[in-house]
Formats: structure tokens, C-alpha cells, sequence
């Protein structure tokens, strides 16, 4: 490519973020990614950025050993490297500066990924989320709700999808009024049915009240909504702003529903603070953790500083209240924000998740995610500065709601189909651009962009590796005994997500993972299980009656005892190409997989656990010379440990 | 390195073994550490053979198509095996490569076994029981017998307590069987305001590291403590004096602080109207997390010296009956694998704790919620509980115990049916007859099956270091502690036992094999150094 002045840079030196240590290697660049490839053969590491991937770029003031380059990451990653010669530094520095910014669409990744498959294969992918199917599940249309064909042609609303449902006695005329008297014309549509009680949430913007307008379609719409719930005569209208700013908005022609114009609505103020808020307590959670050698003082001052854990309970209050008045009173809901795509789709997203199990699946989370985000209109591109960027609209209210998710999945660890892997994962792809599905900011550009035909659909690949993914506690049985999930909100059980905000940082994280062992283990009794059942088939084959009494005798057992450290693994020994794989993809992270589609497993987690990894105390320095001892792979995914 | 891993053919089929008065017998040959095993794997009457290696006394081998074809299909060795009772065997193995295989092993895992033994003899050599405290007149809170090393004798080790606070002079705690460095513990010396000195404890302390190389003083007090400690007639070792010691000083809180920091965290924990802020500024403000945080820190600064750089340790603070056990035991739990069983975990507390003379009477009189005044009140044992489940967290595997062990420790410390954790020391226990009157709570625990929920289902024991993270981020408040009254709970224990559920069907059609193999490799560990570590805790 014509920005990439310097392609390969050597004698680059990689310093720890945390630690003295630094690795030497060679630094390259190319059209999508920058490579670090560590020069000591032995454990040469790599690191694969994607371009996409970075948010800032600095360079740092000269030093003795070279110019100082620190890139952060969009996915918490940052690097710092010291390149030998400024020349070099200001090339690569220049070089990503162009390409992190792509000025147009078909600049990003997603445009020149190829995974490798045909047509029909990224058609199919495309088809996997239909949520015509998924309203259909929930009971949608019904006597009381139907499908309206108004916004076909994106005209009421350009931001919405071409298909919304609204109540029957919902006319064309009081949808179109409605809209008019709605922030950028986002008028109450059903986002989910809850078919026990009839009840329905619904979502929109704010209405263009100011200090005394009215809208009688707009009220009609209200009056409908309530109408088609006979378990109820009143609906909430949740205002998830805090009430200050409603106030405030009413200045500039905007506001909230007066509850003397609307018949038997109950109004209620909620408190999520707006994008601005969101962003600056992320910086400071981030400055936070990243600093070297915390104290645990300085941590918790750090993290109680920065607000976020108040506003993760915050989102979190908000989705249960909502999910209370639907699944207790039989209540509709109706949820605003401003205008309707960031807390609404939080707090949208969140209840329906604490109210209905099939959120719960892995398919049903995709489900989740492409109705309440991407179709009615969160801003990807923008809240995650996709291109052409305006600082000011970039914030983490995605990330939010992947982490309110995790909070619950500390809670209830048997109640969620798919492990945090899977929620960083999609944080991960959120902002790689390498998959089409995030791209623009609604359904209606993304239509424009020709995405289905041009890009890959992210669903799919993730089904395709969704052994990874997968919670080994998750219980089916817990969905029917807690078919609604009741989170408690007790301060303490908030907690930071070390795995999603420190995920690059090897040190800190556990050395073996309960999750990773129970997942081999379950995979391990379902081979047995299919072994002993084509033993059984094949011995009735030849017509001899297996009787159930007698114990099944797996064929491993057949072979005298192996060796104790064989045993250590519990499941069958991968051969060692197949651990160096597993182990490669650790290390390139996620950009690496793509080109080894066919692969399994990988996961970030696991590190070696090494006394120079954790910073104990001011021993280090006095004994310079030691040497270090090496690192034993004891077993993929579980302990690498110093002997 | 372990002795298997000399093994460069484990097994071989079709092998066949001659031997004086019985006819040729096709099998399987198998080596393992200890052991060379043939088995002609018939189910009934089949017929085995079993000999240790240490009885090989020599070995020969021959192999027919030695030059030619390497890999020709009819290759075939002889090897004779001639033991040290006289008995000569002859094995036929199948396979040139696998008979030479099997030949080198044996002979390499025989000259390996011997020089272990030797090793252990080595260090064994450098350290004797001492009796010196027998009618606990030397120091009170130690137990009767005590371990020093060899070139010590009792009367320097009398000199030396009298130079120490409380008589706790330096002491054996553990020694590390890789490479011989051990961690020592004591109390402060007492070198007071005009730098006293004690030749004997310098010659003590010159003796643990056998002259030549350089050892390490923790010392749990900061630099300026151990300063102001002189003027009460305490002190720390200076660098003239032992001349061979580093000394490192790392702050811990101790007593009265630490009790408070639990007061004030079991108040916030259960103060249900927080909001997170609040509850995040109380949390840091009980300060429990930095006691966890750095107590976790020292150990693996001790562990660091002994493991990684080679070198012995003394810690100690000031009384050297709370942090310096504390400290001392979390070390041996990342450095020891035997530790990490739920005999040996038992072990260690025995006599880290309670042999090693940790005041429980006096430091769990009271718990939280009590109104009387503080005394001597002081949770290190808590701490240290704490601490080791921090250890689990990050390597779950890696204990053999589970966390309701712990939980049902830290309820047996404050109030106990046994007499395990009765008074302050040993010689306390023996004036009152505990040993006589009460029953021991480890021998209930493990005795006669260990039940199932102090068991850890993933246990795999692992022979190396456990290094945890202690970056602020890694540690957790120990929920099923401070936290095991609420609703919460409950879901945590169906997941626990969803855990097990997947563990017990893996086990039960994997076989039984599993399990018996890691019994195995439990007292393949329990080496005759632990063993005799264990006698001195039941004498």
C-alpha cells in the first residue's frame, strides 16, 4: 500500500507494561495488520494488531535506546515499543497514523477479508439471525400486535428497520403523527413480546415536548400500546436519563412525556448518565488499572474513582425494573432515552435477557444482540470510531451491556449458555471491522453498503467455533426452575472485569482455568460415551447382547497404565503439532484464527506463571545473572508453570 | 527432574522372559520409576513379575542384526538382567531400538534413584532433631523438639534463644529438595539500643547457609520499625555482624490493625444499603485486601529467593508467632507440592501453627462482633486462610482441598469441638492434657474417608512452583467467607456441585485409573524428609 513507507523494522524492543522485562523482535507492517514477531526462536511470540484494532498512536521523546512508540487498543491492548533509529519510529508512527484512519467504507477490513468460502456459504451466514423468525417465537403478530409495512422504504424513520411492529389499533396516520413529535422521528415499536402475560416492551426516543407541546397522535400511540395489554391498565414509561437532563432537553424542544397529557401512563426517571459520562469514567477506569505496580489502595480508590462499577449497577437497576413491571405486574413498558439507540438499547437488551432463557444461548444472544442493537439503530460506527471519527461520539455503551451481561453470568453461572469468552470475543469483532455486521451506524446504510453480498457475517463464524465458547455449567434445567432471572444488586457483587479491561495482560490472570478443565472433561466423557455406544451398536451387529449390568469397558483402558504425566491430562493427549497450534493461536490472539478456520480451542487466559511476571519485590535486579528457569508446558490451556 | 522421565520406553509388547525353573513366558514389559514389570495379561492365574530397579545389579544386552538393517522386521535383543539376590533373567525384546531403549533407562534410573537417596542423605546429614526444648525451658513457645542444623549444638542453640524475643531462635521450616535451600524462622534478636551481639546465633545463622553462600533476611517490619524496635530492646541483624545475610524489609500490619481491618470489612459486608462507591471506598478503607495483598507478596518474594535464585531464608518479624508463620507456610504452599494435599495442608498447619507455638487462644478470643475490648486479638490465621484461597482461585487444580475445607477451618479456629486449636502452645496443651481430654480435629477431617466436599474434583497435582499473580487485579474478596450468608451463595453451590457431577461421570467411564494414579503420585511425594517432618509433628 502507498502509506506504508517502512514495512520492516529490526531490533525493535517490546517493553512489559508492567514489569522491567522487554523482548526484542522485528516489527512489520502491513496493509491491515502491524506484526511483532519476537527474534528469540524458542518462544517467539507474536503479535498480530489490526489496524482497525488501534485508537491512538504516540510517539514518545527520544530516549538513549531509541524512539519510544505506544499504541493503544480499542480492546485494551497497549504496547509500547522502542525502535532503534526515529527515522523508522516517525515512518511506522506516520504510516499507522494513515491507516488507522480509513476515509471511506471500503477502506475497512471487512472489505478485503476472505475466509474462504463461496457465495453460498456467506449467504448462509447471513441467514442464520432472521428475526421475523425471532418475533414469531415470542408470539408476534398476534391478535393485538401486527407488522407494519410504514417504515418500508425508511421513510418515517431512517434509522429504524424496514420491519416494526405496533399495537393493531395503531394506525398508519397515528404511527406517522407519533413520529413526527419523536427525536429523529423513532416513534414506540415492540421490541419484546412476553407472551405469559401479554405484556410488551416497546421502545423510542424522546418526545419534542419541550415546556408544553402535545401530540394527540403520539398519546394515541401510548393509548394503543396500553389497549393491547388486557392484564393492565396503566403502562411505565421509563425515561432511562437521569432527570436533570430530561429537564435540560425540555430547553431545547425535547423532553418527557407529561403524564396529565397521556391516560394512565406511570412515569419514571431511571438515572443512566449519558455517552460524554460513560466515556470519561472508561478513561479513568483504564488509567486506573494501568498503572504500574498499583497498590491495592491506590486499585479500589481507582476503580471507585472512576464510576463505572455505579454505572454498570446503574444499567443493571434499570433492566430490572423493567423486567419486574413486565414479568410481576404484567405491566408494558415503553423505554426512552434521548434519542433512543444507546440506554434504550441497554436497558431493552438487558431485560429481555433477565426475562427470557432463549437470550440466554449462545444463538439466541446473537438473536439478541442483531434485534435490539444493530437493527434499531445503535450507532456502531460511530460509538466505536469506525471511521471518520468525532471523539466526542465514540463511547463504550456496547461494552456496557456485554458487561452487565458478565455480571450476571458471575451470578449465575449455570443460567448462560456461553462463557465470558464469548462476550469478548464479539467485543473483540465489535471493533475489528473484519466482519460486516457492525458496520455503519443502522440497517439502512448498512443496505447501501451492500454488506451482505461484500462482507462476512460474524454469527456464523463464531457458531462454527462455538465449542469455545461454551459454559460446561450451563444447566438447561436451571432455565425452567428460573425462567426469570432475579440478579441482586448488592454493591458487592459488582465487580471489575479483569479478563475484558486487563485481557492482554498475562500476568494477572489465572494460571488454570476451572471453565477450560471442566469443558475438556465434558468433551472427553461425551467421546467416551459415543465410544461405548458404537461398541454397543457394533456388537449387536454381530448379535451379541450387551447387558447393561456389566460396566462398559472404555478401549483406553485396554493398553497397560500409561505413564503418570499422560494422565495429567485426563483426555486425550493432543499430538505435539497440534498443542504447538493451539498454542500459536494463543499467542497471535484472535486476528491469527481467521486463517485457521478448521482449528479449536485457544484461549487467552492461560499464562505461564513465572516469579519475574509478578512483581514481588526488589529482588530482581540483585541477581542479574541468574538465569531464568525455562518454562515447562505441562498441558494446552492449563498450566505453564516455571519447574 | 522427575525419575520418569528417564524412562524412554515405557512399555513393550510381546516380550519374551526366561528364568531359572519355569518355562519362557510371552508378555508385556513395563518401566516405571521403581519398578520393572512383566505380566503375560492373562486374566486368570496370570502370571507377573515385579522387581525393583535399586535391585538390578548389572545389565547386558545383545542385539542380532546389530549392523545391516536397523529397522528389519525380524530385530530382535537380548537383555540379561542380573540381580543383586543373584537371580538371572533374560528378556527377548521384539525391536532393536526398544531393547536398547529399555536397557539404557534401567541402567540410567538406577545410577538416578542412587544419587537421590544420596542427595537426601546430604541434607539429612546437614540438619539433626534437637531435644534442647524438651521441657520447653529454652523457649516456651516452641515445641519440644525443633530441627537446627548439625553443626550446632544444643548449648549455642540455649545462647541463641537467649538472644531472641521469647527464645524463639532460628529454626528449620522447610526445606526445599531441589536444590537444599531451606526457609528458616525465629523472632527478632534482641541487639537493643547499643548493638548487642550473639556469636552463637551469628555461628547458627552461618551454619544454615554452610559458609560460602548468601542468604536472605525477610524481615516483616519496614526499615524504620525495625529501627525503632532497638530502643525497646529489639533489633534486626546488621550487615557486620552477618556479614553472609541480606537483609529485605517488607511492611506488614500486624495484631490490632489487622483485627480491625476485619471489624470494619464484616461491617461493610453486611451493611446491605451501600452504594457501589460507597461499598468500594469502605472495602479499600478496612485495608483487608493489602494485608491479603502482601502477605501473598512476601511469600513469593521468599519463594522467588529459595526457588529461583537459590538461596536459603530466614524470616521473621518482631515475636516471629503470626506474619512469620503466616508468611513461612504461604511459601511452602507455592513451593511444595505435597503441601497442597489435604494430609499435607494439615501437615503444614500442624506445624507451621500450631506446633510452631501461633497463640490461638489469645489471638481468637474474640471475633468481629464482640464488644469487649481488643486484647491480644489478631486473625492471621484468617489472613492466611484467605490468602491460600486466593492461591486456589488461580491455580483451581492445583489443591487437593476444597474451599469448604477452609471454611470449616476458619469456623474450627474460633470455636471447635476439638482440642486442636486450644491453647497458645505446646507446652501449654501438655500442662492442660489436651492431648489426653480432646480429639484431634485433622484426624477427624481426614479420617476414616475424607468427605466429599473438602475434596477439590479437579485436583491434578502438579510438581512445580504455584507462583500467584499479586497484582490488585488478581486478588478477590474471599466471597464464601465474608459473604457465605447470603442468597447469592446458594446458585455458587449448584454450580459446585454441577462441577462434581461432570467430575464423578468422567470419572466413572474413564475408569478407575485415574483416581488410583494420583493417589500414587501423593505418597510418591511424601519423600523421607516430609515423613520424618511428620514424625516430629506427632512426637
Amino acid at each position: 500500500m502507498e502509506h506504508i513507507r517502512t514495512p520492516k523494522v529490526e531490533q525493535v524492543k517490546l517493553l512489559d507494561r508492567f514489569s522491567n522485562k522487554s523482548v526484542t523482535g522485528t516489527l512489520h507492517l502491513t496493509a491491515t495488520h502491524l506484526i511483532f514477531v519476537e527474534s528469540n526462536s524458542t518462544s517467539a511470540q507474536e503479535i498480530w494488531i489490526l489496524h482497525h484494532h488501534i485508537a491512538s498512536v504516540e510517539k514518545l521523546s527520544l530516549t538513549t535506546s531509541g524512539c519510544p512508540l505506544l499504541i493503544q487498543c480499542r480492546n485494551f491492548r497497549l504496547v509500547h515499543f522502542v525502535i532503534p533509529r526515529e527515522r523508522d519510529c516517525h515512518d511506522i508512527y506516520s504510516s499507522l497514523l494513515r491507516l488507522l484512519r480509513p476515509v471511506s467504507y471500503d477502506e475497512l477490513y471487512a472489505f478485503s477479508y476472505n475466509p474462504k468460502q463461496n457465495d453460498q456459504q456467506r449467504e448462509e451466514g447471513w441467514q442464520l439471525i432472521d428475526l421475523a423468525a425471532e418475533f414469531e417465537r415470542m408470539g408476534v403478530p398476534c391478535d393485538q400486535w401486527q407488522l407494519t409495512d410504514v417504515n418500508r422504504e425508511y421513510k418515517v424513520c431512517k434509522t429504524y428497520p424496514r420491519d416494526v411492529y405496533v399495537p393493531i389499533t395503531a394506525s398508519k396516520p397515528i404511527i406517522v403523527g407519533s413520529s413526527k413529535f419523536r427525536s429523529k422521528g423513532r416513534f414506540p415499536v415492540l421490541t419484546y413480546f412476553y407472551q405469559e402475560k401479554k405484556a410488551a416492551v416497546c421502545r423510542c426516543s424522546q418526545p419534542l415536548s419541550g415546556f408544553s407541546a402535545r401530540c394527540l397522535e403520539d398519546e394515541h400511540m401510548l393509548q394503543a400500546i396500553s389497549k393491547a395489554n388486557h392484564n393492565s391498565r396503566y403502562i411505565y414509561v421509563m425515561d432511562t436519563r437521569p432527570k436533570l437532563n430530561a429537564l435540560a432537553n425540555r430547553a431545547a424542544g425535547k423532553g418527557y412525556e407529561n403524564e396529565d397529557n397521556y391516560s394512565n401512563i406511570r412515569f419514571q426517571f431511571v438515572g443512566i448518565e449519558n455517552i460524554h459520562v460513560m466515556r470519561g469514567s472508561l478513561q479513568k477506569l483504564l488509567e486506573g488499572v494501568g498503572t504500574r505496580s498499583l497498590s491495592m489502595t491506590d486499585y479500589l480508590v481507582g476503580l471507585e474513582n472512576s464510576g463505572w462499577l455505579r454505572h454498570i449497577k446503574a444499567i443493571m437497576d434499570a433492566a430490572i425494573f423493567l423486567a419486574k413491571a413486565v414479568t410481576v405486574e404484567g405491566a408494558s413498558v415503553l423505554v426512552h432515552c434521548s434519542d433512543g439507540w444507546d440506554r434504550t438499547a441497554q436497558v431493552c437488551a438487558l431485560g429481555s435477557l433477565l426475562m427470557d432463557p432463549y437470550y440466554r444461548t449462545i444463538k439466541g444472544f446473537m438473536v439478541l444482540i442483531e434485534k435490539d442493537w444493530i437493527s434499531f439503530g445503535h450507532k456502531f460506527a460511530d460509538r466505536c470510531d469506525q471511521l471518520d471519527p468525532d471523539p466526542k461520539e465514540v463511547s463504550p455503551i456496547f461494552t456496557q451491556f456485554l458487561e452487565c451481561v458478565w455480571q450476571l453470568t458471575e451470578q449465575f453461572p449455570q443460567a448462560f449458555e456461553f462463557s465470558e469468552w464469548f462476550l469478548i470475543q464479539i467485543h473483540e469483532h465489535v471493533h475489528s471491522c473484519q466482519f460486516g455486521n457492525f458496520l455503519g451506524n443502522s440497517q439502512r446504510q448498512r443496505e447501501d453498503l451492500q454488506l451482505k453480498e461484500r462482507t462476512y457475517s460474524l454469527w456464523a463464524h463464531l457458531l462454527s467455533e462455538n465449542q469455545n465458547y461454551l459454559n460446561p455449567l450451563f444447566s438447561p434445567s436451571f432455565a425452567e426452575s428460573h425462567p426469570v432471572l432475579e440478579p441482586s444488586t448488592q454493591a458487592y457483587h459488582f465487580k471489575f472485569w479483569r479478563n475484558m479491561y486487563n485481557q492482554y495482560d498475562r500476568s494477572m490472570h489465572p494460571r488454570q482455568s476451572i471453565l477450560k478443565h471442566v469443558l475438556t472433561l465434558q468433551e472427553s466423557n461425551r467421546e467416551l460415551e459415543g465410544t461405548v455406544q458404537a461398541l454397543k451398536t457394533k456388537l449387536q451387529k454381530f448379535g451379541v447382547n450387551t447387558s447393561p449390568l456389566k460396566p462398559q469397558t472404555p478401549p483406553r483402558e485396554c493398553s497397560l497404565p500409561p505413564r503418570p504425566q499422560s494422565l495429567i491430562l485426563g483426555a486425550p493427549l493432543l499430538s505435539r503439532k497440534e498443542v504447538q497450534q493451539e498454542e500459536d493461536e494463543e499467542v497471535f490472539g484472535e486476528e491469527a484464527r481467521e486463517d485457521a478456520p478448521a482449528s479449536t480451542g485457544g484461549e487467552r487466559t492461560v499464562e505461564g506463571s513465572s516469579a519475574t511476571e509478578n512483581s514481588y519485590g526488589e529482588l530482581m535486579g540483585s541477581f542479574g545473572s541468574k538465569n531464568e528457569p525455562g518454562v515447562v508446558t505441562l498441558e494446552f490451556g492449563v498450566a505453564r508453570m516455571t519447574c | 527432574m522427575e525419575l520418569s522421565e528417564h524412562i524412554k520406553t515405557a512399555n513393550v509388547e510381546a516380550v519374551t522372559l526366561r528364568r531359572p525353573f519355569h518355562p519362557a513366558l510371552r508378555g508385556t514389559l513395563c518401566v516405571t520409576s521403581h519398578h520393572l514389570l512383566f505380566s503375560d495379561r492373562k486374566d486368570e492365574a496370570s502370571r507377573q513379575l515385579l522387581i525393583l530397579i535399586k535391585n538390578i545389579d548389572a545389565i547386558e544386552k545383545s542385539v542380532e542384526n546389530l549392523f545391516g538393517y536397523p529397522r528389519a522386521v525380524g530385530s530382535s535383543g537380548t537383555i540379561t538382567i542380573k540381580c543383586k539376590d543373584l537371580l538371572v533373567l533374560q528378556l527377548e525384546i521384539p525391536g532393536m531400538e526398544e531393547c536398547l531403549n529399555i536397557a539404557s533407562s534401567i541402567e540410567v534410573l538406577n545410577i538416578v534413584i542412587t544419587s537421590h537417596r544420596q542427595k537426601e542423605r546430604l541434607l539429612w546429614d546437614r540438619w539433626r532433631v534437637s531435644k534442647v526444648n524438651s521441657d520447653y525451658s529454652v523457649c516456651p513457645s516452641y515445641p519440644s523438639a525443633v530441627i537446627v542444623p548439625r553443626e550446632v549444638d544444643d548449648d549455642k542453640l540455649i545462647r541463641s534463644a537467649r538472644f531472641r524475643q521469647g527464645g524463639r531462635f532460628p529454626v528449620l521450616s522447610y526445606c526445599h529438595h531441589r536444590n537444599g535451600m531451606v526457609i528458616m524462622r525465629s523472632s527478632q534478636p534482641l541487639t537493643g539500643a547499643n548493638k548487642k551481639r550473639c556469636k552463637e546465633d551469628e555461628l547458627l545463622l552461618q551454619a544454615v547457609i554452610d559458609g560460602s553462600e548468601l542468604g536472605y533476611i525477610i524481615d516483616l517490619r519496614s526499615a524504620q520499625q525495625a529501627q525503632q524496635a532497638r530502643m525497646t530492646g529489639g533489633g534486626f541483624e546488621s550487615k557486620s555482624c552477618y556479614s553472609h545475610w541480606k537483609r529485605i524489609h517488607r511492611h506488614h500490619e500486624r495484631g490490632k490493625v489487622v483485627q480491625e481491618s476485619l471489624i470494619k470489612l464484616v461491617e461493610v459486608c453486611s451493611d446491605p444499603s451501600h452504594t457501589v462507591d460507597r461499598w468500594l471506598s469502605k472495602l479499600e478503607n478496612s485495608k483487608w485486601l493489602s494485608h491479603v495483598h502482601s502477605a501473598l507478596s512476601t511469600a513469593g518474594l521468599v519463594v522467588e529467593c529459595v526457588e529461583r535464585d537459590g538461596h536459603s531464608v530466614l524470616v521473621h518479624g518482631s515475636e516471629g508467632t503470626d506474619n512469620t508463620l503466616l508468611v513461612s507456610s504461604l511459601a511452602q504452599l507455592i513451593l511444595d507440592p505435597a503441601s497442597r494435599t489435604v494430609t499435607g495442608f494439615l501437615c503444614l498447619l500442624e506445624r507451621e501453627w500450631i506446633q510452631a507455638g501461633h497463640p490461638f487462644q489469645q489471638r481468637c478470643a474474640h471475633s468481629v462482633y464482640s464488644h469487649a475490648r481488643l486484647k491480644q486479638e489478631c486473625p492471621s490465621f484468617l489472613l492466611l486462610l484467605d490468602c491460600v484461597w486466593q492461591v486456589w482461585r488461580q491455580f483451581p487444580l492445583a489443591l487437593e482441598f476444597s474451599e469448604a475445607l477452609l471454611l470449616r477451618l476458619a469456623q474450627e479456629v474460633y470455636a471447635s469441638n476439638y482440642g486442636t486449636f486450644l491453647c497458645n502452645s505446646e507446652q501449654e496443651r501438655c500442662a492442660a492434657g489436651v492431648k489426653e481430654n480432646t480429639h484431634c480435629l485433622f484426624q477427624s477431617l481426614l479420617k476414616p474417608d475424607i468427605e466429599e466436599q473438602y475434596l477439590n474434583p479437579l485436583y491434578e497435582p502438579t510438581d512445580l512452583a504455584i507462583w500467584p499473580s499479586v497484582h490488585p487485579q488478581s486478588l478477590q474478596l474471599w466471597t464464601g467467607m465474608f459473604l457465605r450468608w447470603t442468597k447469592h451463595a446458594q446458585n455458587m453451590e449448584e454450580a459446585r456441585e454441577e462441577v462434581w457431577r461432570i467430575v464423578k461421570e468422567h470419572r466413572e467411564r474413564a475408569g478407575p485409573d485415574r483416581t488410583n494414579n494420583t493417589l500414587s503420585t501423593h505418597c510418591d511425594t511424601l519423600t523421607p524428609f516430609e515423613n520424618l517432618m511428620d514424625e516430629l509433628t506427632i512426637l
